[in-house]
């Protein structure tokens, strides 16, 4: 139970009938924060490829030509950061990761993305199955924006959004579950907005 | 890269409100005294929760605006449309009790080990953890040189004023103002750019270590230039804040 602090009024509320939507602690913003450890990194298309690896070994790679020949999906989802903003209802276009690794096979409970940048994080192959992650390279009806993690980034919603990379360039399957950059750096290894998991321990 | 800065769970604790400074018109200095403090690195930030009568809570993050070894203290800008940051500047007093967890973060740190040139650029607000940076270097008598390139809207925004100064201890600081200046200013005006960057940050070959916080705008922009100039994107290190209205 938290001390009242004295002379704190609730101000912020989430818009109406949008409450249930907003996880604890979150509040609504309207803008499109931007979040990122180092320079954002520009890859010429031309030189992009993603790819899913295992021990070092690409066992499918596309070129961006490639990836955007893949069929794509238009995704409406709330994404939640984990330094407290959420932003509800925006709009995607991305290529299921279901279709990424069907196409490369796979047998490993966990994938580690890997980015431009050197940025990595850990996510179970249980949250990126099924339906439930993509890999986007649209937003809000135009190309996805370098700053936002253009050309392309990953997409998993259900998670706080350092899980989903920005200039993700492909997936490296693993045994187990290793911390990606940010939860090295203490974040939770999970991150369930709804269980606030945003630190280790948490 | 693997220095983990989270040892075990981030408990909550309701700190002892020290002070609220006053640093600009909108900009106080809070030092807190918690209870059970394990240390940070220069840099780091922490998380506080405001509790409302009805039991409502709100939380965002500070930058930690003290070196280690310092009392425990954060520097706050009010925004207008916050929640947390109107009360922060404007209502808590000293004496009060503030509940934060920390510290955070593990990335954006500095220790003299770390090396240098350092090459600090703030825009607004984003001055916090440089200060920390800087005032960690001094307390340490590291004799990394370091340079602070500081954007504000004005002079009178211009937080640390005094502390900052000029150059000091292989400190050289510039400053850019934004939106107006003072009659005789001699420093740089306008927001800054790859041509300010030129001629303001250590040449690449210096083989400086770069921390950038403000803005987004202001920090897609420094990080960019450096890394134009040759600064490889490892050696930026960056922190944003911005455009949320949250704090």
């Amino acid at each position: 139970m938290s001390p009242v602090s004295r002379g704190f009024r609730h101000l912020r509320r989430a818009p109406d009938g949008q409450e249930s939507r907003l996880p604890p602690g979150q509040y609504v913003t309207e803008g499109f924060p931007v979040l990122s450890a180092g320079p954002t990194p520009h890859t010429p298309l031309e030189n992009w490829t993603f790819s899913i690896t295992q021990g070092g070994q690409a066992k499918k790679s596309w070129t961006w030509q490639e990836f955007r020949a893949l069929p794509a999906e238009t995704i409406t989802a709330d994404i939640h950061c984990v330094t407290r903003w959420s932003k509800l209802g925006t709009e995607w276009r991305g290529v299921s990761v279901d279709t990424l690794l069907d196409a490369a096979g796979y047998d490993a409970p966990y994938v580690m993305a890997f980015c431009d940048g050197g940025y990595t994080t850990n996510l179970p192959l249980a949250d990126i199955t099924g339906g439930q992650a993509w890999v986007a390279f649209g937003y809000d009806g135009g190309p996805l924006e370098a700053e936002h993690g253009g050309p392309a980034r990953v997409l998993v919603p259900h998670l706080y959004f350092w899980k989903s990379a920005k200039w993700v360039r492909g997936l490296d399957l693993r045994d187990a579950d290793e911390p990606g950059f940010w939860e090295t750096y203490g974040y939770h290894m999970y991150g369930d907005p709804w269980r606030e998991q945003r630190y280790a321990g948490d | 890269m693997a220095r983990t800065a989270l040892r075990g769970r981030l408990t909550w604790q309701a700190a002892a409100v020290v002070s609220v400074t006053g640093e600009t018109a909108s900009v106080v200095t809070i030092e807190l005294d918690p209870p059970h403090w394990p240390g940070h690195h220069a840099g780091q930030h922490l998380d506080v929760r405001l509790t409302a009568e009805d039991g409502y809570t709100a939380e965002r993050e500070y930058s930690i605006a003290s070196a280690p070894g310092e009392p425990v203290a954060i520097t706050v800008e009010r925004l207008e449309d916050g929640e947390v940051s109107p009360y922060l500047t404007g209502e808590l007093r000293a004496g009060d009790e503030l509940e934060l967890r920390g510290p955070v973060g593990g990335y954006f740190v500095w220790e003299p080990g770390d090396g240098g040139p350092l090459m600090l650029l703030a825009g607004g607000s984003g001055v916090v953890p440089l200060r920390s940076i800087l005032r960690h270097r001094r307390r340490t008598g590291s004799d990394v040189p370091a340079r602070l390139l500081y954007s504000s809207r004005s002079w009178q925004d211009v937080i640390y004023r005094d502390e900052l100064g000029q150059d000091h201890d292989g400190v050289q600081v510039s400053y850019t103002l934004t939106r107006g200046h003072p009659a005789g200013w001699t420093g740089h005006t306008g927001r800054i750019n790859q041509a300010l960057l030129e001629r303001v940050a250590w040449p690449a070959e210096a083989g400086p270590l770069a921390y950038i916080c403000g803005p987004t705008s202001f920090v897609e922009t420094a990080a960019a230039a450096l890394v134009g100039l040759g600064y490889p994107p490892e050696r930026v290190k960056t922190e944003r804040f911005g455009g949320t209205g949250g704090r």
